[in-house]
């Protein structure tokens, strides 16, 4: 992938598919690392999958057996120094606590770091794709914090106002980038 | 800053509005988003739909969605246009600026830019 923004796109698409009402992304950084952080309250995987899952031949895609999405992100983490996770709790064995945590640490220094990118269209990707379920978006930075949190809008809209409508997407896109501004503004 | 009062304003301005989601003669624009369509350049391709198609004012009329993997990833970022009563395009290598012609010529004129169809690639 060009833009870690691009796998956290990706990886967090696991989370909806597996039947998530909450999914959290979470990029905390300093000068030197970026650890990423994506957890869910979806279905989560057995043990067994879970051990199989950074196999590129492990895959819940029926077009072909092939899934690079995990292995990618654990290869762009792994060539910088960093580590890559993940740890999962199935709703058969946690009928009350399931779901799945991703984590992957990042050395951004290191010459093969991929740039994180445009995060701000990734997360409007994601709210555009499943306005049915909610998104924690925390970035810390050094300088702050920038965050969204979808089930705050929504009590602002109610329950008649999507939140994959246009206007919705573009107060999003602008908030974001004001947070940022706002940061990058204290610096 | 978009501040939380401006959302209260798009919920005031749609309160008078009916949302038409599935009415008759409906087009869905459907773009591959798997881990092939995004590493291939899907998400700005969507954002081209999305923004355009309200941009144009087509909002009522198309609906943009996000599918997983299509089946031929080499064709990324594939794009498939849904018309009732018409058969399907597919749209292959796609980009924002050819998203932007689509809208203009398809999904605004009616009529599909074969350029960058299937067959034509």
């Amino acid at each position: 992938m060009k833009e870690l923004s691009l796998n956290i796109l990706d990886i967090a698409k696991n989370s909806v598919k597996a039947g998530a009402k909450l999914c959290t992304v979470e990029i905390t950084e300093d000068r030197e690392t970026l650890d990423l952080k994506i957890s869910d309250d979806g279905c989560g995987m057995k043990e067994e999958f879970v051990k199989n899952v950074t196999d590129p031949f492990c895959t819940t895609r029926t077009t072909r057996a092939v899934g690079l999405g995990i292995p990618l992100l654990k290869l762009e983490a792994e060539q910088t120094g960093g580590s890559f996770s993940i740890t999962s709790r199935h709703e058969s064995e946690y009928p009350d606590d399931h779901g799945t945590v991703t984590e992957a640490k990042f050395y951004k220094n290191h010459i093969d770091m991929t740039p994180l990118g445009d995060i701000i269209s990734s997360v409007a990707t994601l709210v555009q794709g499943s306005p049915e379920i909610d998104f924690l978006f925390i970035h810390r930075l050094p300088g702050g914090e920038v965050r969204l949190d979808t089930r705050e809008l929504r009590e602002v809209l109610g329950d008649d106002v999507p939140l994959d409508l246009p206007d919705v997407l573009v107060w999003i896109k602008e908030n974001l980038r004001g947070q940022y501004d706002e940061l990058n503004a204290k610096e | 800053m978009k501040s939380l009062a401006e959302l209260q304003a798009i919920r005031e301005k749609m309160k008078n509005r009916v949302v038409l989601r599935e009415g008759q003669g409906d087009i869905r624009v459907v773009v591959g988003m798997a881990t092939c369509g995004i590493a291939a350049g899907a998400r700005p391709v969507l954002s081209a739909f999305v923004d355009g198609v309200a941009e144009a004012g087509l909002s009522d009329k198309v609906t943009v969605t996000q599918t997983g993997c299509i089946g031929i990833c080499q064709y990324e970022p594939v794009v498939e246009v849904f018309e009732a009563g018409k058969e399907k395009v597919t749209y292959v290598k796609m980009t924002a600026d050819k998203a932007k012609e689509v809208i203009e010529k398809h999904l605004k004129g009616g009529s599909p830019v074969s350029e960058y169809t299937i067959g034509n690639n």
